[in-house]
């Protein structure tokens, strides 16, 4: 079996406030795959996602990578858009590679194409108040895109959106996914949307992230209305959403 | 529960209702005079004001240069140093403890005492400059460092995910963000510069210095000219509300692309 791209071992985050996030956290991210946090607020899987994005330290653990940390390319899509508001939508992508010291010229390529893959080609020169709530997010993931990362990291990017904004997104991003052949790790509390997306979700307990199921979804299955509506997908459902109540000892949450 | 109303804004109207009420005031204040018969070293009409205006403008026009010219010098530097400070706390929390405490020591205390004792050290111009200052410099100081403190926090992390230098994220991130408190304190800080400079020219003035607007209401308040002290009143305020209004213009300028405030909601 390949290595995996990044391995998190025995992981504990305990925050200033004394509340533990997470406790011996173990996991192996596979290279290619879509992989789904599962679990209710408050359950640690954003901090895993900040822990992966180097944006907060362990306390106790360690996460390794395949590759020497210098080539990691992550990108990162928030809750919100977070868009800089005064830049347009071609300023607000390219700022990644602006960052990265490419000048506008050099980078205008890559963010049009980036642009055109997220179905914002036509809004470049639009500020972020000018766009509704998904064109906004579109926005967000192409800056998170623009530098082609090996590894996108999610947080709950979708939770603020309608659902047929959500279903739409969720489609482009499968497709998204597919053409730029990225690893994905996403935190979602919608079981409906992890069984959908994902090929392998793991479902945590409601405090310190302990894996309570690990539920592997084939990535040959079309992910279509087909599935949206088969058997196989409540059957997926079910099963998440019993690791769910399990996590919570049965209690309503 | 009522929906909030749009606030609706339309220039012709916004300029227009206060002209209306200023003519009625001062219709109202003319009749007055004539009709109680009120004698000018009491309440001066304002048309009389006008006279005044035009007979005295060489000096008091001469007077209002160096008030406005004094007040704008003041506002320039308190930009320059509020912004700088402001920078410079941003850094450092340690820069923060250790100056913000002075900052504030200069701001409540009221420029009408300091005045005398810079007079004392500095020539009478210099002196009021300094006094103009200090009252602009702390509400440029204030709002830019809030500005430059209140950056959304997942920007933040966005910029470190891509391991921005502490200059990018001044220039990319903190810098824009920090515009509209800036512009705030600009506002603030025009108004006061120009208080400033009259509080200080007052002082001066008493001490036998100074050409600028007040020491022209303290001369003419001794010589009982009452309509000259009114006339003189009348260019200091026009002096504010054009100040107030140029930064606003400025403040709209720069913001009215991507802020609320600087933007009608009649889009």
């Amino acid at each position: 079996m390949a290595q995996p791209l990044v391995s998190l071992r025995g992981i504990g985050k305990v925050f200033a406030n004394g509340v533990a996030a997470l406790e011996n956290f173990d996991f192996d991210l596979r290279e290619g795959e879509f992989l789904t946090l599962l679990g209710p607020s408050g359950c640690g899987k954003s901090t895993a996602l900040r822990l992966i994005a180097g944006l907060a330290t362990p306390n106790v653990g360690a996460i390794d990578w395949r590759e020497a940390s210098a080539a990691h390319n992550i990108g990162f899509v928030f809750q919100e858009a977070t868009l800089l508001p005064w830049a347009d939508v071609f300023a607000n992508v390219y700022l990644p590679l602006r960052l990265a010291g490419k000048t506008r010229e050099a980078a205008a390529p890559l963010v049009r194409e980036t642009l055109a893959l997220v179905g914002l080609r036509e809004f470049e020169t639009a500020l972020p108040r000018q766009l509704s709530g998904g064109m906004k997010m579109r926005a967000a993931i192409a800056r998170a895109l623009v530098t082609r990362p090996t590894l996108l990291l999610m947080d709950e990017p979708f939770a603020a959106l309608d659902e047929v904004t959500r279903f739409r997104l969720g489609d482009d991003l499968l497709a998204m996914k597919q053409s730029l052949d990225t690893t994905i790790v996403f935190v979602t509390h919608s079981i409906y949307e992890s069984v959908y997306l994902s090929t392998r979700i793991l479902a945590l307990s409601a405090r310190g992230g302990t894996i309570v199921d690990t539920i592997d979804i084939d990535p040959a299955i079309a992910r279509d209305e087909e599935f949206r509506t088969s058997p196989q997908f409540a059957q997926l459902c079910r099963r998440a959403s019993a690791a769910l109540r399990g996590a919570y000892g049965e209690a309503s949450p | 529960m009522s929906a909030a109303r749009p606030r609706e804004t339309s220039p012709l109207r916004d300029t227009l209702l206060p002209l209306t009420v200023l003519m009625g005031a001062l219709a109202a204040w003319e009749a007055a005079v004539h009709i109680w018969d009120i004698p000018s070293y009491v309440l001066p009409a304002p048309s009389l004001i006008g006279e005044t205006l035009v007979k005295d403008r060489e000096i008091l026009f001469a007077s209002l240069l160096v008030t406005l010219t004094t007040a704008l010098e003041a506002l320039a530097l308190a930009t320059i140093g509020g912004v700088a400070l402001a920078l410079l706390i941003s850094r450092s929390r340690w820069m923060e403890r250790a100056l913000m405490p002075f900052a504030i020591v200069l701001q409540v205390t009221p420029i009408i005492a300091i005045a005398p004792l810079l007079l004392v050290y500095l020539a009478p111009g210099e002196a009021v400059l300094v006094c103009a200052f200090l009252v602009a410099f702390f509400p440029i100081l204030a709002n830019t460092s809030l500005g430059l403190a209140s950056v959304d926090r997942a920007l933040v992390e966005l910029f470190d995910l891509y391991r921005a230098s502490p200059w990018q994220k001044l220039v990319y991130l903190r810098a824009p963000a920090a515009l509209p408190q800036f512009f705030a304190g600009l506002r603030i800080g025009g108004g006061l510069a120009l208080i400033g400079a009259i509080a200080a020219e007052l002082a001066a003035g008493a001490a036998g210095q100074g050409a600028g607007l007040a020491f022209r209401i303290s001369e003419a308040g001794y010589r009982l000219d009452i309509p000259r002290m009114f006339a003189a009143l009348a260019l200091v305020s026009v002096a504010g509300v054009v100040i107030y209004a140029a930064l606003t213009a400025l403040s709209r300028l720069a913001l009215s692309r991507w802020h609320e405030s600087a933007r009608g909601l009649d889009e």
